[in-house]
């Protein structure tokens, strides 16, 4: 199984496997990492679970559509390689991707 | 000493929340939620539109699977009823007899749909939306250019008629009053969702008096008070919700259109919280009190109430925000637009799918539908909470970014 690194903003690191097929922001629910909180449960209507994308990974994830992008000018913080966690489906190719979280989503 | 026990009734949206954030926050003893369907917490707003399409599955609806409730502990009692709670002794009994001691209660259990008890209502084919179940009791009715009446022109209803279409379906949606959306939107929305739906090909009918569902054992129309009978090979539901509020009734907790409870989500017995649609709250933003349906304020309180129970208090205060996807159509709205005196359409509601209206009381925002408009609703959200002066002028002209209001 795919294995995601999410990075905390006070530094703590989880490894966690993630199942192919499941978004990178459900890794992060199932496993109650805190700093994503996933109001809309992944429709992309809400912004809160905003991450950023280790810059070694950047070229390897599939590029955000318009919505996701006119959302992640609003979040809190936001940086070029700000994504939607729930916008990134977990593929074997994306096995060992490294994520980033924010101070805050809101 | 035995292990301090909180119990969790309705395996809600906010009742899985509510048992996560108390582990999160430290709970150590034990947790067990207790809920009447057969199922683990499951994400509702797919119901209308993926599920019902058959795109996503009952295991895509869970929010978290099994196996992560079961790390941290947390354990369910699904398929049973909570009937009663003693608040002496600090038991619940359910309906099958069985007893179970809690130092710590919480309650989500959520809303059920308003019931329409008039003729026809008990034939086949007459259906509501509110549960899997419900999905997949309509599921068993549709299919290619069947006839679907919608009957109440609200969300739940649009988003069904949307996804009914989609599948090829007939679809007829009749409302009662002038105006679909007439309790939540300005008459602009309305009829910017009035214009998309008939483009779309619904055949939509206000201020319709529905008398009555005809047919021999499966509903066969819908007989209207002009006359008019609806050819209809179902019929769907959506008129609101009534917040489960009798087990806390019982209880002799404090009830008043929803469980009355205060900033940190407690009820009027200390040990007891209760959180998402069930709940009655002071919302400070607004300075009223509010029963929300939605799932922003289910896990938003779930957090309160699970920090109370942890004895680490956080006050709730988070502006109400919702959101509704038809065909192509992305609604977000940020805060209550009720008793708004102002109204501000930014971009073209007439002839685009994109625009928002701004609500305004007293010169300021007090919130936005923004459609197909995920910046506006963003930094509109903003606007609302720093409670700014905004000039109209510039509100309304959609080539002035919304973030040169913040900076000022």
């Amino acid at each position: 199984m795919p294995v995601v690194t999410y990075i905390s903003h006070d530094g703590a690191i989880n490894e966690i496997e993630v199942a192919s097929g499941t978004s990178v922001m459900q890794g992060a629910v199932d496993n109650m990492i805190d700093g994503i909180v996933a109001e809309c449960g992944g429709s992309c209507s809400c912004a809160t679970c905003h991450c950023y994308i280790d810059e070694a990974w950047l070229d390897k994830v599939p590029p955000a559509s318009e919505m996701e992008k006119d959302m992640l000018e609003c979040v809190l913080e936001p940086e070029d390689n700000s994504r939607l966690s729930c916008q990134i489906t977990v593929t074997d190719e994306l096995d060992g991707l490294v994520v980033k979280l924010p101070a805050s989503q809101f | 000493m035995t292990e301090a026990c909180c119990i969790v009734v309705g395996a809600s949206h906010a009742g899985g929340q509510l048992a996560v954030s108390l582990r999160q926050q430290g709970w150590e003893g034990r947790i067990l939620i207790i809920g009447d369907e057969p199922f683990l917490p499951y994400n509702r707003p797919p119901l209308s539109k993926t599920f019902l399409s058959g795109e996503k599955h009952i295991e895509d609806l869970l929010i978290r699977p099994e196996a992560q409730y079961e790390k941290v502990g947390i354990e369910f009692l699904l398929g049973q009823r909570v009937k009663s709670i003693d608040r002496n002794n600090k038991t619940v009994t359910l309906n099958k007899g069985e007893t179970f001691a809690y130092d710590k209660l919480a309650l989500t259990t959520g809303a059920r749909v308003r019931p329409l008890a008039i003729a026809g209502s008990e034939l086949k084919g007459v259906l509501y939306l509110r549960d899997i179940s419900d999905v997949e009791h309509i599921r068993q009715f549709i299919g290619k250019g069947k006839k679907a009446v919608i009957v109440g022109g609200g969300y739940i209803g649009l988003e069904t008629a949307a996804m009914l279409r989609k599948l090829g379906l007939q679809v007829t949606v009749l409302e009662a009053a002038e105006r679909i959306l007439n309790r939540v939107t300005a008459p602009q929305v309305s009829e910017f969702y009035t214009r998309v739906h008939r483009e779309e090909g619904v055949q939509l009918e206000t201020g319709v008096e529905i008398q009555g569902f005809v047919g021999q054992d499966r509903v066969e129309g819908v007989q209207c008070g002009d006359g008019t009978v609806y050819p209809a090979d179902l019929v769907i539901i959506g008129i609101g919700v009534i917040p489960n509020t009798e087990l806390a009734q019982a209880a002799g907790l404090e009830v008043e259109n929803g469980i009355k409870v205060n900033e940190f989500c407690q009820t009027s017995d200390p040990d007891i919280t209760a959180a998402g649609d069930c709940t009655n709250h002071f919302n400070g933003f607004y300075q009223r009190n509010l029963r929300l349906e939605s799932v922003q304020n289910a896990m938003e309180q779930a957090r309160v109430a699970a920090a109370t129970l942890c004895d680490k208090p956080i006050e709730y205060n988070a502006l109400p925000w919702f959101w509704s996807d038809q065909y192509d159509i992305k609604l977000q709205i940020a805060g209550l637009s009720s008793g708004y005196d102002e109204l501000v359409i930014r971009g073209d509601q007439n002839g685009s799918r994109k625009f928002s209206a701004f609500y305004l009381s007293k010169g300021r925002v007090i919130a936005v539908d923004a459609i197909n408009n995920p910046q506006d609703f963003m930094f509109g959200k903003q606007i609302i909470t720093r409670k700014l002066l905004v000039d109209k002028a510039g509100l309304s002209d959609p080539e002035i970014s919304l973030k040169d209001f913040l900076k000022k």
